[in-house]
């Protein structure tokens, strides 16, 4: 993923005033460790994030498999169950927190500037910083695991008093290390406000940004409201654990629902700021690959700005059973009822793109359609995971397992993909190996349907999550999954081969790399010199 | 793209082939008019979303077959259509409506707890279940009673692996019974699908809710919502009887605790109590601190041949009638009786190598619990 360096004689650029101010800089980078370690240039920050991301998968993957192991038949044979409890929540913390959000936050790195026409992005160094914090957060997470008594066990949504007053001493250190990756999200985010609203081209208006762009700023508020409040709620939890205070404890006076409605009104803004940036890349690659301009290009604006409000307003639908009053559950109902309907504009949008188009099936756009098909499934039992009475028998079952993991597995993770396999012509200057790409997607496809589609039987049929061993009826499904989940992280290493080869060469790939492709990254030669569009842009009003 | 239909169908086939004596693979319609209410909202919505899906996907799949590249299709120009847009804004819309009025009307009916003929106390602790009848006098635990050797797989595992209890819930059927339900540690959540009850217990708050079972029959279920080490090991069974039957079982259960009550005066030979304190150390101490009393330490300290323990019997009695505050140790005051106590202490003083031949007297724990 990394260009290779130096693309363009240093004379082109130490003439010209870049945005941050350090020209001179620029002209002797620091070679070796130093130079990622300072780097302020946001297609190697981006790299970093990438890389980062793609370890972080690998080592949340490693733990998701053993649990999937362990669940492979019933009876306990391969781990305890306290080490269990620390796999499903490692798992879930590092695949949330250091996988999906740090991708994301690197192809907003590498691409943001590039599609609006900046030379880089708003402020460099604060770039660098917000990298760096995320190894040091999660170094720190791991660690976690070699401590006394152990590291997190009580699920990535750590409900109080569990992750409080029973938590393992190395709880302290697991809310440090949020802490550090929380600062890292909103730097970053302010970053990327920072960038979209003030460098893009001339002329280019909002309603021009490619939906990447756009996605990603409502991702990048979002992110600046909530992310305070994990910092406050996990505050509270080191003033609960250390400081004898109460917040969670009623025997204290507080409450320990206070800190479910907390946690969401965190947490679910945070589920779509894990998908509003995946919209955002398939927005890119379905009209490229379909050679037709994207149908609805306002309505996907203003349905990523509706699917982002109403997120602040469906938080308890998380909480159907901890006993709210009936107005509260009605509100709720229909609130996350209500989000189907900019999510189905969305869907329709995609599909009405394809309708009379001129379609191809490079890569990235499987990627990108099975994004399409897998997410709806996903957001179909959603929809039905809110019908509030049916959610009562839905609740903490596998139900809600395969649910999310539609949504980010084949959603988030499958739109990352399609989005590096649809980038790395313009990252490295090599195409992609195609055949491996193919095969890559369709072990994938196989093995993520193996691996979660069973879990819906499983869930309806009574299993709840979280378990390690379980009744003999779930059996079948547990081994189908188990299955699955084996196949589709090995056929994961065919994606670092295939990111591999294209960085070490390949097909050569001339600067607009798809045939369909319009926007402003694709007039920057491939691979992308370290430094561009450092004259702005001359931006046509056409693409849109 | 395709294939993955033949997969689903192969799974469904699969599942529903092996699974047909049992649960299945669907939700259950249950024993409640609630709970066949809850699967009717189920299938409608599943079905509503499998209508849409053949449609999006229709559409979505004939363009793909119909416009390919390959086949030299030439891509149109349109990107918008007004009143397309309006039109896929508002069918969602009332189709949404159409589903959110059954919805509400049987949340309301599952929110009602009024005119209960029987309250029953839940009351969750890691890792079991306690059931109270109030106003009845009758309060017993109920633990998992499969035993270790088939988790571990030194045993065969029996039909209701890891969903049996050694004292089950019994309910009457045909009466509204209303629970109330808290827990005295962590949150747990009591779920017996086929009553389409899961509610949360949290400790210091109550949570209500209710169930008027319709059949006889013996209802299954676990604990869902994660509660530490032993979640996975935290069985529901609940036992609908017949209205008479209910009544004599309660009054054979009074008889029983008033014969236990009695039991507190007396004196107690140490053998008796180190039997009885096995029964119990199995049954409520073990999952944490382990069958030999080795522990798990740093959240559960071992017990063999742990000095404090040993040298201060008082400390011992202070922390299992009143528990460690802070820690996970609950207090056991009002779970176990005092001839539940005093075995347990007596044999936890006497076992795994403990060999202080202390032995506590029930009436002793009796008027710790007093004061």
């Amino acid at each position: 993923m990394a260009p290779k360096l130096p693309p363009q004689p240093p004379l082109q650029h130490s003439s010209t005033a870049v945005a941050d101010g350090q020209s001179h800089g620029h002209a002797a980078p620091p070679k070796g460790i130093l130079r990622w370690l300072l780097t302020t240039n946001h297609k190697e920050i981006g790299s970093l994030y990438l890389i980062f991301s793609l370890t972080m998968f690998f080592i949340g993957g490693i733990f998701a498999l053993v649990v999937r192991a362990e669940l492979f038949q019933p009876g306990l044979q391969l781990v305890e169950p306290e080490f269990f409890n620390q796999m499903t929540t490692m798992h879930g913390l590092i695949m949330v927190f250091a996988a999906v959000m740090p991708a994301f936050t690197g192809l907003a790195n590498w691409m943001i500037p590039l599609q609006i026409g900046a030379p880089d992005m708003a402020l460099p160094r604060l770039n660098n910083f917000s990298f760096w914090l995320l190894p040091v957060a999660f170094t720190l997470l791991l660690s976690t695991l070699f401590m006394p008594g152990g590291g997190p066990n009580f699920g990535w949504t750590f409900y109080a008093p569990l992750s409080t007053t029973y938590a393992p001493p190395s709880t302290t250190f697991f809310i440090l290390a949020l802490h550090i990756a929380g600062i890292s999200s909103i730097l970053g985010a302010i970053n990327i406000i920072a960038t979209i609203l003030n460098m893009r081209a001339p002329g280019m208006r909002l309603m021009d940004m490619p939906l990447f762009v756009w996605t990603w700023l409502i991702t990048a508020f979002l992110l600046i409201a909530v992310m305070p409040v994990l910092a406050g709620v996990i505050t509270m939890m080191l003033m609960d654990i250390n400081f004898g205070t109460s917040f969670f404890d009623a025997a204290g006076g507080g409450d320990p629902v206070l800190f479910q409605h907390l946690f969401w009104f965190f947490g679910h803004p945070e589920v779509y700021i894990m998908i509003l940036p995946a919209f955002g890349i398939v927005s890119a690659i379905i009209p490229t690959f379909a050679r037709k301009p994207l149908f609805g290009y306002a309505s996907m604006v203003y349905a990523t700005a509706a699917i982002a409000l109403l997120s602040f307003l469906v938080w308890a639908h998380h909480m159907f059973i901890v006993g709210l009053p009936l107005v509260a559950e009605l509100f709720f109902m229909y609130s996350t009822m209500l989000i189907a309907v900019p999510t189905g504009v969305k869907v329709f949008n995609w599909v009405t793109t394809l309708f009379r188009g001129s379609i191809s099936f490079e890569s990235p756009m499987l990627f990108s359609l099975a994004f399409v098909v897998l997410f709806t499934i996903g957001g179909f039992s959603g929809l039905m995971l809110a019908i509030a009475p049916a959610d009562f028998q839905y609740h903490d079952t596998y139900f809600v397992v395969a649910h999310f993991h539609y949504v980010l597995v084949p959603g988030a993770i499958f739109a990352i993909m399609a989005g590096v396999y649809y980038w790395l012509p313009k990252w490295t200057g090599h195409y992609p190996n195609e055949r491996l790409a193919q095969w890559h997607f369709w072990f994938s496809i196989i093995g993520v349907n193996l691996t979660f589609f069973p879990m819906h039987f499983a869930g309806l049929a009574g299993m709840p999550r979280r378990i390690p061993d379980y009744a003999l009826q779930f059996a079948d499904f547990n081994l189908l999954s188990s299955i699955g989940a084996f196949f589709f992280g090995a056929s994961q290493l065919l994606f670092v081969l295939g990111v591999i080869l294209c960085i070490r060469g390949g097909k050569k790939a001339p600067a607009k790399a798809w045939e369909g492709a319009v926007d402003l990254e694709w007039t920057v030669p491939s691979p992308a010199p370290l430094h561009t569009f450092e004259t702005p842009p001359v931006f046509h009003r056409t693409s849109h | 793209m395709r294939s993955r239909w033949w997969w689903l169908i192969a799974i469904v086939l699969a599942a529903s082939e092996s699974q047909a004596q049992s649960n299945g693979w669907n939700m259950p319609v249950g024993v409640t008019d609630v709970s066949s209410d809850i699967y009717g909202l189920h299938m409608t919505i599943f079905w509503i979303c499998v209508v849409i899906g053949v449609v999006v996907f229709g559409a979505m799949f004939y363009s793909l077959f119909r416009y390919r590249h390959s086949k030299g299709a030439k891509a149109a120009h349109f990107h918008e259509h007004t009143s397309v847009e309006v039109l896929w804004t508002a069918i969602p819309i009332l189709i949404l409506v159409g589903m959110a009025v059954p919805a509400t009307a049987t949340l309301k009916n599952m929110y009602d707890s009024s005119n209960a003929e029987l309250d029953v106390m839940i009351t969750g602790q890691q890792w079991r279940w306690r059931y109270e009848y109030l106003g009845e006098d009758v309060a017993f635990t109920s633990n998992m009673s499969t035993p270790r050797a088939q988790i571990s797989g030194e045993e065969a595992r029996g039909e209701h692996y890891l969903l049996e209890v050694d004292e089950p819930l019994v309910l009457p059927i045909n009466r509204k019974v209303r629970f109330l339900m808290t827990s005295d540690d962590v949150i747990h959540s009591w779920w017996v699908p086929d009553l389409a009850v899961k509610q949360d217990t949290i400790p210091g708050f109550i949570n209500e809710n209710w169930v008027k079972i319709n059949e006889p029959g013996i209802y299954r279920g676990q604990c869902a919502e994660l509660c530490g080490i032993d979640h996975g090991f935290m069985p529901v069974v609940v036992h609908a009887v017949e209205e008479e039957e209910f009544e004599t079982w309660l009054a054979e259960r009074k008889e029983a605790a008033e014969q236990e009550a009695m039991g507190v005066d007396r004196e107690w030979e140490m053998a008796e109590l180190l039997e009885r304190g096995e029964s119990v150390y199995q049954a409520i101490c073990s999952s944490c601190h382990q069958a030999e009393g080795q522990g798990a330490p740093p959240a559960f300290p071992a017990l063999a041949n742990n000095e404090q323990l040993l040298s201060d019997v008082d400390w011992h009695l202070d922390k299992v009638i009143n528990g460690v505050s802070g820690a996970a140790m609950p207090a056991f005051r009002s779970t176990l009786n005092p001839v539940e106590l005093a075995a347990v202490v007596t044999y936890t003083r006497n076992a795994w190598g403990n060999e202080t031949g202390d032995v506590v007297q029930p009436s002793e724990v009796a008027e710790l619990i007093a004061q």
